[in-house]
C-alpha cells in the first residue's frame, strides 16, 4: 500500500507491505538507530515517537503510521548528543545497543513528567531493557541531566 | 597518573549514544545480500529420514536449500578456545541426528525474508524419534547415548566416555579429607542446584559474509574470539584459514556467549556455495534457545570446621549438564572448584571432583563467572550455612579463613596470592551495608523483615600459560599513533583501556592514539576477550609493546640529534638531550623525518604476552533483602559490591562492569528461570518468559574498590569482568535465610519457594 | 509475525462490521498489534479503526466512558480517570511491560481478548462496568466474559458506571513488570463490595463469597480467605495452584483493607 509519513521531519511518500513494521521502515530509509532487541514487545530497544509518543515500533504496523510523523533517534540529534554526553560521562551506554530505544524513552520522559522522583524514572524507563549496565550508572547520568536542565532552566526563569 | 586510574569516557561513546549504524547488520548493506535462516529440529532427539525440500526450492527468491548431505563432514567445535581446544569435536554444521529442540535441520537462503519464512514453512522433514535424556541427573548410563557416533574426537583426555553420556569428568585433591572432615566439631553437607542461565545480551547472534576480490570468505560477525573464529570456521568448512578474514565491528553484548561461534557458519556456507553476500539475524528466540548458555549445575558441598571457626575440610562435588554439544563443558566445571574452595586457605584437606554429561538440552557454553558463579553460589552458600551452625558471624568466619597476600593456594593450581585486600574488601563492605546494625534481620512491620547476607569471590585474569595477546603501535607520519589489538571490545569499553594504558606509556594525549578495530588481516593475534585476560594480558601486551617503542623513539631521536642513546629523553612530546635540554627535536618532525628521504625507518613495535599465572580478583557483596512473611515476596533492597581488582584502570569502565555484573548476579538469584517441558522444550525462550531485572526490580547498586598492587600486571591491574557476577546469589540465599529463616538452596529463589518454607516452618503444606 | 494480504482503514464502524463478517475466519480488527504479532496468522484484511475517533474518555449520563482505541497509558494519566475510583484503572496497568508498550495497547483489545493474565479486565470487574459492542449492544463485562467470544463483533468502547466507589488494585509478579502472578481488585460503596481476583491464571472472576464475608462485616481476611476458597486456581510457568491460592487471600484482604481506609492506596 501507499503511505505518506513525515519521519524526523521530511516526508516520504512510499509502496510498502501491508505488514511491514514501523521498526523495518524506519531502518530501511536511514534511521540505522533503531535495533531489535526480541520478538515480544518486551525490551523497549526500537522505541521511537509517533506523533511526539513513544512506542514500539516492532509492534507497531508501518500502514498505521499513514499520515503521521514519526522520529527517531536521528531527529533529534541535538538533544540527543546533549543526554548522551551524560550517559558517556558515567560509562553507562556500554554496549551502546539499547542506547538508541533508552534515550528515546528518556527524552520522552522529560516531556511527560515534571521533576521525576527516583521511583518515577525507574518505572518510566522500566520497558527499557539494558543486559549491560545493571541501570544504576544510567540512573546517575539521567539525574545529573535532568539537574543540569534544571539549573538552566532556572537561569533563563 | 595521566590516564592510568582515570574516569575517561569510551572512544566509543559519541558514536553509539548517537545510534551510528556501527553493528554486523548495520553493515550488511551489500546489494543482493541474502537472507539466511535455518530449520530447526522440533524433536530433542531423532534420527532425519527424509527432508522433501523440491516445493520449497521454487519459491520465488529462494537461492539455496542446504540439508545434512550438503555439508562437509567434518567434526568440531564451535568453543572459542585457544587451540588445541578442550572442548570434544561433537559437531557437523548439519547432521542427520538433532539432539535437541533447536538443532539446525536445513539451512535457507533467498532475496528476502518473506520468501525464506514461506521457503521454511514447505520444507517436509519426517523425523525417526528417538528417546531423548532430558533430566542430567539420570543422564550418565542412561541407555540413550547423544553421541555414539565412531568420528567423535577430542584433541587429548578430559576424562569423557561418551558411550556413557559423560563429557568430562576429573578430580583434583589434596591431603586426607576424610580424616579431616572426621576432626571437625561441625560439618555441614549440602547440594545446591543452579539453572541453565541465558546470557541475553541485547544484540542477538548475527554474521555477514561475502567473497572478496580476491575470493576470499570475509565473515563480519558479532564475536568475542575473532581469531579463533577465523580458525574454526576454516576447519569446520575444509578452507584453508588463509582464506578467512573475520572482522569485528562494534559488539551489542556477550557476557561470554560470543565466546561461542553460533551464528557464522550458516551464511559463510551459503555464501561459499551461492557466492553471493549473505547474512543471519538470529531472532531473540533462536538466541534463547539455539544457541548456548551456562552450564545447569548440582553441586555438592561438605565443608567442616572446628568449633574456633577454622575450615579445616572442604569437598565440592559437581555434575554439570553440557546439553546436546560439549562446548566449553570440562572447563567451566573446572572453576567451580578451582575459584571457590581456595577461599578458604587454612582447610588441610580439599578434594573436588566433577563429570560432565551430556543430554537433549541445548548445549552449555561459557557465560561471566564461567562455572565460578556456580561455585560460588554452593561454597559461599556452604560457608554461611557453618557459620550459621557455629554460632559465628559469617564475615568474621571469612575474616579467619581467607588466604593472605604471600600464601600459597593449593586448590588454585598452587598459585600464589599475589596481591590481596580482600580483609578490607569485608570490613568496608561491612560498614557500608550497616552489618552491625543490620545483622542478621530487623522486623519492619508484622509481615515484613529485613535481612542481610553476604559472599565472597575470586575470579582468574586470563588463563595461565595458555591464552596468549598481542599488541601492535605504530608512530604514524604525523607523529600521531595507531594502536591494533585482537581483544574485542563489546561494550566493556576495552579500547579505551588499552588506549588509557598506552597513553600513559607514550605520555601523550589520548586523543593522539587511534584504536583500530578489530580484523584478523591486521591485527595481531589474540585470544579474545574472555576469561577476564583483556586488562590484565592484553594490557601488559599494550605496555611491553608501548615500552619497546619509546626506546626506538629515544633511539631515532637520538640518532636525528647525534647524541649517544643514553643521554636521550622522551617527554611524549619531543625528544631532548638530557644533557642540554634545549637541544630537541619534536615527535612531529621525527616521525616525518622517519618516512622521508633517506635512512627511512617507520616506527612499529610489537609485542606479545601469556602470564604463568591467572591472579585472582576478589570481591566481598553484601544484599539486603525485604520478605514478605505472607506472600514469600522477596526485594533487593540494597546491594553492596567492595572489589579488589588491583589498580582500577578506568573507575567509570570498571564501577560499571561491576553494577551491570551485580544486576546479572540478582537476576540469577530471583528470576532468571530456564525450564524445559516434557518434550525437550525450552519454555523460556523470550523476554516474556525469561525475565531479566528491570530497573524497577533493582536497588541502586553500590561499588567501591579496594585497590591492591598486582606486580604482574599492567599498573598493578588484575581483572575485573567476570568476579562481579558471582556474589548475589549467595548473598541474597543467606539475606533471605536471615529474614525468615528460609533456606533455598536451588535457583531461583522465587517467592513461591520462600513461602513453601515458611509454611514449613509452622507446620503447613503449599 | 502476521502477514496481511489487503489493510483497510475503516471509515464507519459499519464498514468495519461489514469487512469483518466477509471472512471471519481471516479477517481481524487490529487493537495494539502486540499479541497479534506474536501469532502467524495469515490475515487477509487487516481493519484498522483508528481513525473512527476510538480513543476518547469522557464523562455521560452517569458513566465513564472508555473508548476501544484508548491505550492504557491514557489509564493512568487521564484525570477523568486518575480521579475515579482510587485510581484504579491506573494503577492496574502501570505494570505491564513499560510505557512504550502501554502507549499502542489498546482498552478494546484488552478487554476483547480476555486474556488470563488480564490486570485490566481485574480492575474494571470490580467497577460497574459495561462492554459495548457494535452489534450485541450493551452488557455487563461479567456477562461479557461468560459468553462465548463474538468474532464477528467489534468492541467500541466501555461504560463505567460513575458511581462514586473506593477501589483498590493489589497484584504480585516475580519481576516489577511481569505478567502478575496473581491479582485482586476490591471497590466499595457503602455497604456494597465487590472484590474480583485475576491471573488464577484463568481470567478474573468477581467472588461473591467474598463480597457477601465483607458486607456482613466480618473482616478482610475472612473475605481474602473466602475468595481463596471460592475461587478456582490453577498452576503455570510462574506459579503453582496452592501458591495463586495463599497469595490470593492475602492480596484480595490487602485490597479490601485499602478500601476500608478509603481507597486511595493500593
Amino acid at each position: 500500500m501507499k503511505v505518506k509519513i513525515t519521519l524526523n521531519g521530511k516526508l516520504l511518500n512510499k509502496h510498502i507491505p501491508n505488514d511491514m513494521m514501523l521498526l523495518d521502515f524506519v531502518r530501511k530509509y536511514g534511521a540505522l538507530s533503531v535495533k531489535r532487541g526480541c520478538d515480544t514487545s518486551n525490551c523497549g530497544l526500537c522505541t521511537v515517537w509517533v506523533e511526539g509518543t513513544p512506542v514500539l515500533s516492532c509492534s507497531y504496523p508501518a500502514a498505521r503510521a499513514d499520515g503521521r510523523s514519526v522520529t527517531t533517534l536521528e531527529g533529534v540529534r541535538q538533544e540527543a548528543e546533549a543526554f548522551g554526553r551524560f550517559l558517556a560521562a558515567q560509562g553507562a551506554e556500554q554496549c551502546g545497543f539499547c542506547s538508541p530505544g533508552f534515550i528515546m524513552t528518556v527524552l520522552a520522559m522529560r516531556r511527560e513528567l515534571k521533576d521525576p522522583t527516583e521511583e518515577q524514572i525507574a518505572r518510566y524507563l522500566a520497558g527499557n531493557l539494558c543486559r549491560c549496565s545493571g541501570y544504576t550508572g544510567q540512573l546517575r547520568a539521567i539525574q545529573a541531566w535532568l539537574r543540569e536542565g534544571q539549573q538552566a532552566g532556572e537561569v533563563q526563569a | 597518573m595521566n590516564y592510568v586510574n582515570q574516569a575517561v569516557p569510551k572512544l566509543d561513546s559519541a558514536a553509539l549514544t548517537a545510534g551510528q549504524g556501527a553493528y554486523t547488520d548495520d553493515l550488511a548493506t551489500q546489494n543482493g545480500c541474502l537472507v539466511v535462516k535455518v530449520l530447526r529440529s522440533p524433536h530433542p532427539f531423532a534420527k532425519i529420514l527424509s527432508i522433501k525440500r523440491e516445493t520449497a526450492s521454487r519459491v520465488n527468491g529462494v537461492e539455496c536449500i542446504l540439508t545434512w548431505e550438503d555439508v562437509p563432514q567434518i567434526r568440531y567445535t564451535l568453543a572459542g578456545q585457544s587451540y588445541p581446544e578442550p572442548s570434544p569435536y561433537d559437531r557437523y554444521i548439519l547432521e542427520q541426528v538433532v539432539r535437541y529442540v533447536g538443532d539446525p535441520v536445513a539451512i535457507v537462503a533467498g532475496r528476502d525474508e518473506a520468501c525464506v519464512d514461506k521457503a521454511l514453512g514447505m520444507l517436509k522433514v519426517k523425523y525417526q524419534l528417538l528417546e531423548p535424556v532430558l533430566d542430567f541427573e539420570r543422564a550418565l548410563d542412561n541407555p540413550s547415548v547423544v553421541h555414539p557416533e565412531a568420528d567423535y574426537h577430542n584433541n587429548f583426555d578430559i576424562g569423557g566416555d561418551p558411550a556413557r553420556n559423560l563429557v568430562a569428568s576429573g578430580c583434583d585433591a589434596e591431603g586426607d579429607l576424610e580424616g579431616a572432615l572426621a576432626g571437625c566439631d561441625v560439618v555441614v553437607d549440602r547440594t545446591y542446584y543452579t539453572k541453565a542461565n541465558a546470557q541475553a545480551m541485547m544484540e542477538t547472534f548475527r554474521t555477514y559474509t561475502y567473497l572478496d576480490h580476491n575470493g576470499r570468505l570475509n565473515v563480519v560477525t558479532s564475536t568475542q574470539v575473532p581469531f579463533h573464529c577465523r580458525r574454526i570456521i576454516a576447519h569446520a568448512l575444509g578452507l584453508s584459514p588463509a582464506r578467512v578474514r573475520v572482522v569485528k565491528p562494534r559488539i551489542g553484548g556477550g557476557f561470554g556467549a560470543k565466546q561461542t561461534l553460533v551464528s557464522e557458519l550458516f551464511p559463510a556456507l551459503v555464501t561459499l556455495r551461492t557466492g553471493k553476500p549473505a547474512k543471519i539475524v538470529y531472532t531473540r528466540q533462536e538466541s534463547f534457545s539455539a544457541s548456548n548458555s551456562r552450564h545447569q549445575m548440582r553441586v555438592r558441598v561438605r565443608m567442616g570446621a572446628t568449633r574456633d571457626g577454622i575450615v579445616r575440610a572442604v569437598a565440592v562435588d559437581a555434575l554439570s549438564n553440557a546439553g546436546a554439544y560439549g562446548e566449553h563443558a570440562s572447563t567451566t566445571v573446572g572453576l567451580t572448584g578451582h575459584k571457590s574452595i581456595p577461599l578458604y586457605a587454612k582447610a588441610e584437606a580439599f578434594r573436588f571432583s566433577y563429570q560432565v554429561v551430556y543430554t537433549n538440552t541445548m548445549a552449555g557454553g561459557a557465560f561471566r563467572g564461567y562455572g565460578a558463579t556456580q561455585g560460588c553460589f554452593a561454597v559461599e552458600s556452604a560457608a554461611n550455612e557453618l557459620a550459621e551452625r557455629l554460632g559465628i558471624d559469617p564475615a568474621q568466619l571469612r575474616l579467619k579463613n581467607i588466604p593472605q597476600q604471600g600464601e600459597v593456594m593449593p586448590a588454585y593450581y598452587h598459585e600464589p596470592l599475589s596481591s590481596s585486600r580482600l580483609p578490607d574488601c569485608i570490613r568496608r563492605g561491612m560498614e557500608l551495608i550497616g552489618w552491625e546494625q543490620n545483622y542478621p534481620r530487623v522486623q519492619v512491620s508484622d509481615h515484613l523483615v529485613r535481612g542481610v547476607g553476604m559472599a565472597l569471590t575470586m575470579q582468574g585474569s586470563g588463563i595461565s600459560s595458555i591464552d596468549t595477546a598481542s599488541a601492535t603501535i605504530k608512530l604514524n607520519d604525523d607523529g600521531y599513533y595507531t594502536l591494533l589489538i585482537g581483544a574485542t571490545d563489546m561494550g566493556t569499553g576495552c579500547d579505551t583501556i588499552l588506549a588509557q594504558m598506552a597513553a600513559e606509556v607514550l605520555r601523550c594525549p589520548l586523543e593522539q592514539i587511534a584504536v583500530d578495530g578489530v580484523d584478523t588481516d591486521h591485527s595481531p593475534y589474540d585470544t579474545g576477550s574472555y576469561a577476564s585476560s583483556t586488562t590484565y594480558v592484553t594490557g601488559t601486551a599494550v605496555v611491553k609493546a608501548c615500552t619497546q617503542l619509546v626506546e626506538q623513539i629515544k633511539d631515532e631521536g637520538a640518532r636525528l640529534l647525534g647524541i649517544p642513546a643514553e643521554r636521550a629523553a622522551f617527554d611524549g612530546q619531543a625528544v631532548s638531550d638530557t644533557a642540554a635540554p634545549d637541544a630537541r627535536i619534536g615527535l612531529d618532525r621525527l616521525a616525518q623525518t622517519l618516512v622521508g628521504g633517506m635512512n627511512p625507518h617507520w616506527l612499529t613495535a610489537t609485542a606479545s604476552h601469556c602470564s604463568p599465572t591467572s591472579p585472582p580478583p576478589l570481591m566481598a557483596g553484601f544484599a539486603q533483602v525485604e520478605v514478605d512473611l505472607e506472600t514469600g515476596e522477596c526485594r533487593v533492597l540494597d546491594y553492596v559490591g567492595v572489589v579488589d581488582c588491583g589498580t582500577v584502570i578506568n573507575k567509570n569502565l570498571a564501577r560499571v562492569q561491576t553494577e551491570g555484573g551485580i544486576a546479572q548476579g540478582i537476576g540469577m538469584a530471583l528470576w532468571e528461570d530456564i525450564n524445559y517441558d516434557g518434550h525437550g522444550r525450552m519454555v523460556n525462550d523470550s523476554f516474556m518468559q525469561y525475565k531479566l531485572p528491570t530497573r524497577a526490580d533493582l536497588p541502586p547498586i553500590r561499588v567501591e574498590f579496594v585497590e591492591s598492587y598486582e606486580p604482574s600486571g599492567p599498573f598493578g591491574a588484575k581483572s575485573i569482568g567476570e568476579v562481579v557476577i558471582n556474589t548475589p546469589a549467595p548473598a541474597i540465599a543467606q539475606a533471605i535465610h536471615n529474614a525468615c529463616g528460609v533456606w533455598v538452596r536451588d535457583l531461583p529463589i522465587t517467592g513461591e519457594k520462600i513461602l513453601r518454607g515458611l509454611w514449613e516452618q509452622q507446620g503447613r503444606t503449599l | 509475525m502476521y502477514t496481511i494480504k489487503s489493510y483497510v482503514f475503516a471509515q464507519s464502524l459499519d464498514e468495519a462490521w461489514e469487512l469483518l463478517n466477509r471472512d471471519r475466519q481471516n479477517n481481524v480488527i487490529l487493537g495494539g498489534g502486540c499479541w497479534l504479532r506474536l501469532g502467524k496468522k495469515r490475515i487477509r484484511t487487516a481493519i484498522d479503526l483508528c481513525r473512527l475517533g476510538l480513543d476518547q474518555v469522557r464523562l455521560a449520563d452517569g458513566f465513564v466512558e472508555i473508548g476501544a482505541y484508548v491505550p492504557l497509558h491514557r489509564l493512568e494519566t487521564e484525570p477523568l480517570l486518575t480521579q475515579r475510583f482510587g485510581g484504579v484503572l491506573g494503577k492496574s496497568v502501570e505494570n505491564i511491560v513499560g510505557v512504550q508498550l502501554r502507549n499502542l495497547a489498546t482498552v478494546g483489545g484488552s478487554v476483547f481478548s480476555r486474556f488470563g493474565f488480564s490486570d485490566l479486565i481485574t480492575a474494571l470487574l470490580a467497577l460497574d462496568t459495561r462492554v459495548v459492542l457494535y452489534k450485541a449492544g450493551e452488557m455487563p463485562l461479567e456477562a461479557f466474559l461468560s459468553a462465548p467470544i463474538r468474532r464477528g463483533d467489534i468492541l467500541v468502547k466501555l461504560r463505567i458506571r460513575d458511581d462514586g466507589r473506593v477501589a483498590a488494585y493489589q497484584s504480585l509478579r516475580r519481576t516489577a513488570t511481569d505478567f502478575p502472578v496473581v491479582a485482586a481488585a476490591v471497590s466499595r460503596r457503602g455497604n456494597r463490595w465487590v472484590v474480583s481476583v485475576g491471573a488464577r491464571p484463568g481470567f478474573a472472576r468477581r467472588s461473591p463469597l467474598a463480597a457477601g464475608v465483607l458486607e456482613r462485616g466480618e473482616g478482610c481476611g475472612a473475605a481474602g480467605r473466602a475468595a481463596a476458597r471460592e475461587l478456582p486456581f490453577g498452576s503455570n510457568l510462574r506459579a503453582g495452584e496452592n501458591y495463586r491460592r495463599a497469595v490470593a487471600a492475602v492480596l484480595v484482604r490487602r485490597a479490601a483493607q485499602a478500601c476500608e481506609e478509603g481507597g486511595r492506596e493500593a
